[in-house]
């Protein structure tokens, strides 16, 4: 077990290293000498050639990528040319919008999921079974700007339920807060839980037939516990993977929803570098959400030893 | 051949079931996407407005007999602009996966069958590909780049290539150890014969389906850019555009809104549907999902 979780962290080091290394190229890419958008009016060619020494650009690419690696190492990751904040008090500024958006997208996803799933499993076959996987598939040609608006319309302009954009801060209203997140949730949930019901599904079906629920079955436990306290937990392995994929990837904002409901997080904080060619943010948050993929990808293989005791045993 | 002799296997072991053929579904599926396709070939023939022609006194007309489908807020024909709309979604969902499907193909199928250190360095390639966000290598090459249609064809094209390397590489894999291969091998067939005569045939049929799958994929990609006002420039009509757009007059006028998405919905679907029909066919395994 310690073998396998530390080839893992062996094998995702270079890769962390490599994404880094194509941000920096990226970056570099870019047209526009930072030099001259910092001094503006002002720029002339000496003090343009003493700004840019002063950055490290008048170095080479890979001397300014050690450079830049050296400081990430000893937990620097710089500052920005704009608005010369720490990219570390940046990132944790727009951190906690991405995390609740996370974190209600993924209660709504496995709440409509996994009993859908339980359902359809106990019933496979069935029409509520054929019913959601039709439209599992029909999802999948749902891209979230069209969910997006379909729920604006319905909930914004229809009803005028909720905001249909906009983002009030958790310590000035919670209720508003939780209003302006609920759409954008609720996008991203209705791509998701499609996903994580057919895997619980499949997953779960394959469980039903094991010798253990039939040894449960004949001591005449009720099937609502045999389902969820025997059934469930080693059926939710692949769940647990594709979850974590999915919160992997909205740690690191989701970028077209908080785009659409204007919410200020990750994702709207990586496509205003990029517009303001501020590298320095760029290159941090590429790799905070690199490295915050790697992190959850490696508790999920973590939680499996703790879901699944034939893992921890070696046995599976 | 191999994929075949699987086939009759499992049939054998359930005789029942029927396997999924073309149905109801695949031929609506069909006839949709060749009615796009034509209607997109023909624009320039057909009788209809310009998608370029304003008309500030008829913006955002209903749906009506002067304008079949309405008018967008610069009064411009929204069929007309669907139909032109059809022609750069179609064009870049069709050209793009061809970049994966061949540099990807050509990389899964050397690293599923030579091994050793070129499939980790293929893989890993890939999961950096893959690792990296998406949106921020679309972001800065059209920023760099310019915005244009070719540049958001290479821009998806590389993005699909970690997905192709990995389909490419798992059918390879398993193709290698099976007895076609190990008899031309026996027979001392040189390494690019087994891979072009042997191997790519077999490889090529679930590339195709992944390919339509993928297709689905870059048309919505596309709408995503194009929404976010990083794909088609301007006044260029694209369905995620015209999506876009829309979406700015949702309360007065939403159909801006909902005929682009429909229509893209119905398109992504069909091919989608294609697919899956396809990978159901070419995968020898009963459909267990």
């Amino acid at each position: 077990m310690f073998g396998f979780v530390g080839q893992r962290l062996l094998y995702l080091v270079p890769v962390l290293i490599a994404v880094t290394m194509l941000t920096f190229l990226i970056a570099s890419l870019l047209p526009g000498d930072l030099a001259y958008v910092m001094l503006g009016d002002q720029a002339t060619p000496d003090k343009v050639a003493a700004l840019r020494a002063q950055l490290g650009y008048d170095l080479p690419l890979w001397q300014r990528y050690l450079n830049w690696l050296g400081d990430v190492v000893t937990g620097d990751l710089g500052r920005s040319f704009r608005t010369g904040e720490t990219i570390m008090s940046t990132v944790l500024d727009r951190l906690p919008v991405s995390i609740e958006l996370m974190i209600l997208t993924e209660i709504m996803a496995l709440g409509l999921g996994i009993p859908l799933a339980i359902l359809c499993a106990v019933r496979s076959g069935g029409a509520l079974d054929r019913f959601l996987t039709g439209a599992a598939f029909a999802k999948l040609s749902l891209p979230s700007y069209m969910v997006a608006i379909v729920l604006i319309y319905i909930f914004a302009v229809e009803l005028n339920w909720l905001p249909a954009t906009g983002y009030v801060p958790l310590a000035e209203d919670p209720w508003g807060n939780l209003r302006s997140f609920l759409l954008p949730a609720m996008t991203l949930a209705f791509g998701e839980w499609p996903v994580l019901m057919r895997v619980l599904r499949s997953d779960m079906i394959a469980t039903l037939q094991e010798d253990y629920i039939a040894m449960a079955k004949a001591k005449g436990l009720r099937p609502a516990r045999i389902l969820l306290v025997h059934a469930l937990k080693p059926s939710s392995l692949t769940l647990i993977t594709v979850s974590g994929i999915n919160i992997g990837r909205l740690i690191g904002g989701a970028l077209i929803v908080e785009t659409i409901f204007a919410l200020p997080g990750i994702g709207r904080l990586l496509v205003g570098a990029i517009y303001a060619r501020d590298f320095m943010i760029l290159q941090g948050v590429v790799l905070f959400v690199a490295a915050g993929f790697v992190v959850v990808n490696f508790v999920v293989d973590l939680l499996y030893a703790v879901l699944d005791p034939r893992i921890r045993h070696g046995r599976a | 051949m191999a994929v075949l002799d699987v086939g009759s296997d499992t049939s054998a072991v359930t005789p029942v079931r029927k396997r999924r053929g073309p149905g109801p579904l695949f031929l609506c599926a069909a006839s949709w996407l060749v009615l796009i396709g034509m209607a997109a070939i023909l624009a320039d023939r057909l009788p209809m407005q310009s998608p370029f022609d304003m008309d500030m006194l008829g913006k955002r007309l209903p749906p009506g007999s002067a304008h079949l489908l309405g008018t967008d807020n610069f009064g411009r024909d929204v069929l007309a602009r669907l139909i032109y709309g059809a022609r750069i979604s179609l064009s870049v969902g069709l050209l793009a996966p061809v970049i994966g499907v061949v540099i990807g193909g050509c990389l899964g199928m050397l690293a599923g069958y030579f091994r050793g250190p070129w499939e980790t360095l293929i893989t890993g390639g890939a999961d950096v590909l893959l690792a990296f966000p998406p949106l921020v290598f679309a972001l800065a090459v059209t920023t760099y780049l310019g915005q244009s249609i070719p540049n958001m064809i290479l821009v998806i094209g590389i993005l699909g290539i970690p997905a192709f390397t990995r389909v490419a590489r798992a059918v390879t894999l398993t193709l290698s150890q099976r007895e076609f291969v190990v008899a031309a091998r026996a027979l001392g067939a040189t390494h690019a014969r087994i891979l072009l005569r042997e191997l790519l045939p077999n490889v090529a049929l679930p590339l195709l389906a992944f390919f339509l799958l993928l297709v689905a994929v870059t048309i919505v990609v596309e709408g995503a850019l194009s929404f976010l006002g990083l794909g088609v420039p301007p006044p260029a009509p694209s369905w995620g555009s015209m999506i876009g757009e829309g979406r700015e007059s949702l309360e007065i006028a939403p159909w801006l809104a909902f005929l682009p998405a429909g229509v893209m919905f119905i398109t992504v679907l069909a091919f989608n549907v294609i697919g899956d029909t396809l990978r159901a066919l070419t995968d020898p395994r009963p459909a267990r999902l």
